[in-house]
């Protein structure tokens, strides 16, 4: 070996620099708070806290081994064709989960339907594969990927978790409030399930009511005017 | 009694203020040179508009209680039973209107504590106009929820009083209708209190329990499910032009009595409150589709008169009291001809051609809201080219 490169020094695998790629979009810069994308998924399949948990998990199944690739290729990435190659590399990964889930979890894959599909487009992937793996090693790509569907995920779950209650009246598909059709427990009183918030609109209430308390708490968000 | 500074009921000086200054006459006058173009504030204002809405709330307890005794078959005629009637409708119709201003006014307190702004009254119209606007039947968690929904999410999220896009009444009553369909729709709620009678016992008293609305939609449909097989004369002879007029018809318990509406009308015309571009132009466009609907006629509700649409429905009262809110419709004049006209058009439009919301006067309404912005950029934007124009023309 004599090659007389400085070798810049190994970076340790958590370094300070590392951490902050998994913490960072959790709050400061969440993808579906902060930059706004991947909202379409958000009001499609935020029903029900399962499929809110299953998508999170394709998503991070499918962004990060993506992260990965592509940034193990990134140097052989012609860059007047790399969109191509990042959406290959996105289909292929989407289809892997998409027969996984009807393989294992058909009931899900039945109610997310066309949204597996779509994970495709959701902008969180692509974004991240422009912004961050073309340009990094894969190691930070995937701690990127991690916490990017966790702060995507987090407020999928917030989010669900209201819809499916006061929705739905269930929690992970039970039901909380008694039985609606047999008129028991709540539902005796005069309680009636929210068929508003059922409807994909009202997810746009509660991601916006999401972002409202976020910016209220942290006040580093505020934009200058 | 009023709240310093330094006390440490400082922060409820909103509150205090509030109702100091709608309770009393402040005593402080300016001492130097005062600019008051006019001596209505936007107390007076709101107030005028509650005073306004009185007649249909006082037609509305009697319209409650008269439906509900000529349902279970015990009163049918106009004047049987006139103190029941009344006394029926005040317990159905007064804790509506108290929850709707106490909840309502409480989020508006909690906002203005919080952010420290002077309290406005914006809220005593929204509060006396929500309970106008839903059955009578509706449960009382049902409107203090859909009145906090409508007061955050309508008002305090866009900055408070005057800043709402859309009309804050219309949004509870949105929610309503979407998150509660049963409660707002279909032939169980428009009489009070009729959720336990039977259809039979029903038609024996001589009534569907739907709103005229509900009972044209099914016009709508193929001929086996119309609820008059007889077509429009049957439906017509039941319910005459004048009834309606009256307001001797189910509904919303303050949207049936289009005489009580007009009162209302003639003292925000007279006290030049709201504007009577949008309220003309809304009752043309409305009659406009009315008569070209007549033109096409391919069913039954098609053939309606115009004349009868506007006396029907909420369309009277949403001329009136809905559309013509200061802060949500156009601000130019010929923006409000065309922002009224627009949202009278659209009313009879969803009613007539969309069988599944037989009323379109909400969403109608609340569509104009979100345009009312970009109609008053565009008439803007031509006057600014017209008088460059001319400007040209002249120098040229």
């Amino acid at each position: 070996m004599s090659n007389d490169k400085i070798k810049a020094p190994k970076e340790p695998l958590f370094s300070k620099k590392n951490k902050k790629l998994v913490t960072e979009p959790l709050d400061d810069n969440n993808p579906l708070t902060i930059q706004v994308l991947g909202i379409c998924s958000a009001l499609a399949i935020t029903v029900s806290i399962e499929q809110a948990l299953v998508m999170t998990g394709s998503v991070f199944f499918v962004l990060g081994a993506g992260n990965m690739i592509i940034s193990l290729l990134r140097n052989l990435i012609p860059s007047r064709i790399r969109i191509i190659v990042q959406l290959v590399v996105v289909a292929s990964l989407v289809i892997i989960v998409n027969e996984v889930l009807q393989a294992f979890l058909p009931d899900v894959a039945e109610k997310l339907s066309v949204f597996v599909g779509l994970i495709i487009t959701n902008c969180i992937i692509m974004g991240r594969f422009e912004a961050f793996a073309m340009a990094n090693k894969p190691w930070p790509s995937f701690l990127d990927a991690v916490g990017n569907t966790v702060g995507y995920g987090i407020v999928l779950v917030l989010v669900s978790l209201f819809r499916e209650v006061f929705g739905a009246g269930k929690f992970f598909n039970v039901p909380i409030f008694g039985d609606r059709i047999e008129g028991t427990g709540l539902y005796s009183i005069g309680y009636m399930d929210n068929n508003f918030i059922i409807l994909a609109p009202f997810a746009l209430f509660a991601v916006g009511l999401i972002i409202w308390i976020q910016r209220a708490r942290n006040k580093s968000l505020i934009e200058e005017h | 009694m009023e709240p310093k500074h330094d006390s440490k009921w400082a922060k409820f000086h909103p509150m205090w203020d509030g109702f100091y200054t709608f309770l009393f006459t402040p005593g402080e006058t300016t001492s130097r040179g005062s600019h008051i173009r006019d001596g209505i504030d936007l107390k007076r204002t709101m107030f005028m508009v509650v005073l306004a809405l009185i007649p249909c709330l006082l037609f509305g307890i009697y319209n409650t209680g008269h439906w509900h005794y000529v349902a279970t078959g015990e009163a049918g005629e106009y004047m049987d039973m006139f103190g029941d009637k009344l006394i029926y409708g005040l317990i159905q119709v007064l804790p509506i209107v108290i929850v709707s201003y106490a909840v309502g006014l409480g989020v508006e307190f909690i906002f203005c504590i919080k952010n420290q702004h002077a309290i406005q009254e914006g809220f005593l119209v929204s509060g006396m106009l929500i309970p106008l606007i839903i059955p009578a039947d509706t449960p009382l968690w049902m409107v203090a929820f859909a009145t906090v929904f409508a007061v955050v999410l309508g008002k305090e999220v866009f900055g408070g009083t005057g800043m709402n896009i859309v009309n804050i009444a219309l949004t509870a009553r949105a929610f309503l209708f979407f998150g509660y369909p049963t409660m707002m729709s279909g032939d169980k709620v428009w009489m009070s209190g009729i959720s336990d009678l039977s259809r039979e016992t029903l038609e024996a008293n001589g009534v569907t329990g739907a709103t005229q609305l509900g009972e044209l939609a099914s016009f709508t449909g193929p001929k086996a499910d119309w609820i008059y097989p007889g077509g429009l004369e049957a439906f017509q002879a039941k319910w005459s032009i004048m009834d309606s007029f009256w307001g001797f018809i189910p509904g919303s318990i303050g949207e049936t009595s289009v005489v009580a509406i007009l009162i209302g009308a003639a003292l925000l015309l007279y006290t030049g409150i709201a504007s009577w571009r949008i309220m003309l132009s809304f009752v043309l466009g409305g009659f406009v589709v009315g008569i070209l609907s007549n033109m096409g006629a391919i069913n039954p509700y098609m053939e309606l008169e115009p004349l009868n649409h506007l006396v029907i429905g909420g369309f009277a009262f949403g001329a009136v009291f809905m559309i013509t809110d200061p802060v949500t419709a156009s601000q130019t004049n010929t923006g409000k001809y065309i922002y009224g006209f627009l949202g009278g058009a659209l009313s009879i439009t969803v009613r007539v051609f969309n069988g599944a919301y037989p009323e379109g006067v909400m969403m109608a309404i609340l569509f104009m809201n979100v345009m009312a912005p970009l109609i008053d950029h565009y008439v803007v934007s031509a006057n600014i080219k017209r008088r460059t124009k001319r400007l040209k023309t002249k120098t040229a």
